[in-house]
């Protein structure tokens, strides 16, 4: 019954999550942080960094503690993990600054329901070594973060008219207020899903091609 | 059958130790967290407060911190953290020759998501609200915190009437929030379009405070009118305290 456990780190390992398993531009996993917090870049990489931080430390020790938890109680046992590292996250934004951590408002006691962690938590972390969990956490935890950020400078850019908060366009733009309103948020992860799946769509078929045209 | 049993007793032993140790482990770390970060964020809302009583009271560099009850008015120490519930807290902001610029306090109501926490500065020369600064919301990023860059918004807060009734028990008009483009009158706030519960929310928590604080200390205003020092051991105590 125990999955054997193949403990080789390859560049596949950290690299998945970043591009083949991107969390939210493939799995589409832990929306309500994508389409909440990323009306900013600065809100967004503050999200995402904070993500990546309780993703870390919750597969640390959910794979320190694999062969420990018994499968009856392995689902609740992770969520008491994650929601300590995201209480002791909300502590440490509010010592850093207080200003931050009001634009962050809510969404930092959200990340306890990020699906995302969960699902590191279970689909890897119970079952690969320490070292390899970690590897992979942070490139989900990069992705992660890169995929907020993709949408935090769109939605700023066209929604603001400015990035980081600097004006980019000047006073004569006129903002497109959509873009930081909620709809914007769907809106702007639908075209990046378009351009994600156009990009697979074009280099599968390349491939195909290819292969046919050695045959 | 005797066998299973026996295992199922032994997997729920050992699925208690696990949620017991790890609820443990998890009290361990959030109360170890929650100690180490308890001064630097005390330290970082005190530092807010202190900035946002300057930037709500244009003009002022020095302040002091005074509780008002039914009893009266009294200097206390700014670093007191707790105070009795008949006492409110006040922020008396000077200029640098010791006159009186304005006064500060905190005040609440509930906005959108979240109540709003905010500090509002007093002008006694004109009776007006100056300004006010938030201190703790949990609106919408980029709709609800548009109460903080919007210039119309702001405007409202170049001098908000809220002169007392003749009596001098409760204001002359209340403060209220009109919708966007339709305020007429010195004490009416024009609210953001988009961010209606906020910005009414800004109104409301002002209008509490004032409605609540003003009064009481119209009869005490003469005493804040000249920057006094703490009579017992202030200016060592915060010396002291630097130096450690």
């Amino acid at each position: 019954m125990p999955i054997k456990e193949d403990h080789t780190i390859t560049a596949d390992t950290f690299l998945a999550g970043i591009w083949k398993e991107n969390p939210v531009f493939v799995m589409l996993l832990g929306m309500c942080p994508v389409l909440a917090v990323t009306n900013s870049v600065i809100n967004a990489l503050a999200m995402g960094l904070a993500t990546t931080f309780v993703l870390l430390c919750s597969s640390t020790l959910v794979s320190l503690l694999r062969n420990v938890i018994p499968k009856e109680v392995r689902i609740a046992t992770y969520i008491v993990i994650i929601a300590t590292f995201v209480t002791i996250t909300d502590y440490v934004i509010q010592a850093i600054s207080l200003e931050l951590y009001n634009a962050l408002g809510a969404f930092i006691q959200l990340i306890v329901a990020n699906c995302m962690i969960l699902g590191r938590a279970e689909a890897y972390a119970s079952k690969n070594r320490l070292l390899k969990t970690l590897t992979n956490s942070l490139g989900m935890g990069i992705g992660f973060t890169i995929a907020l950020l993709s949408l935090g400078t769109v939605r700023e850019l066209l929604g603001n008219g400015s990035l980081l908060g600097y004006s980019i366009f000047g006073e004569a733009f006129q903002p497109w207020v959509v873009m930081i309103l909620p709809p914007g948020g769907f809106i702007v992860l639908g075209a990046w899903l378009l351009l994600f799946n156009w990009i697979k769509e074009r280099n599968a078929a390349l491939t195909l091609a290819n292969e046919r045209g050695t045959s | 059958m005797t066998q299973t049993v026996k295992t199922n007793q032994a997997s729920s032993m050992s699925m208690l130790i696990t949620l017991g140790g790890v609820a443990m482990l998890s009290g361990l770390l959030v109360v170890l967290t929650w100690q180490l970060t308890l001064e630097p964020i005390r330290e970082n809302q005190r530092i807010m407060i202190e900035k946002a009583i300057f930037q709500v009271i244009p003009g002022a560099v020095q302040r002091q911190s005074y509780a008002l009850s039914d009893e009266g008015l009294e200097l206390i120490d700014p670093k007191v953290k707790k105070l009795k519930k008949s006492e409110m807290k006040l922020y008396a902001a000077y200029d640098k020759q010791g006159q009186l610029k304005g006064i500060a306090a905190e005040s609440a109501a509930q906005g959108y998501a979240d109540m709003v926490r905010l500090l509002y500065g007093y002008d006694p020369q004109c009776e007006c609200i100056r300004g006010f600064s938030i201190i703790k919301m949990a609106e919408t990023p980029g709709l609800g915190d548009k109460i903080l860059v919007d210039k119309t918004f702001l405007a409202n807060f170049d001098a908000l009437d809220v002169r007392l009734s003749a009596d001098k028990k409760t204001l002359q008009n209340p403060i209220i929030t009109v919708k966007h483009g339709d305020k007429k009158n010195p004490w009416e706030i024009d609210a953001i379009s988009g961010a209606t519960i906020t910005s009414k929310a800004v109104g409301k928590a002002i209008n509490l405070g004032a409605e609540k604080l003003l009064p009481r200390l119209s009869a005490h205003l003469e005493k804040l009118k000249l920057m006094q020092t703490m009579p017992s051991t202030q200016v060592p105590k915060s010396t002291k305290e630097k130096a450690e």
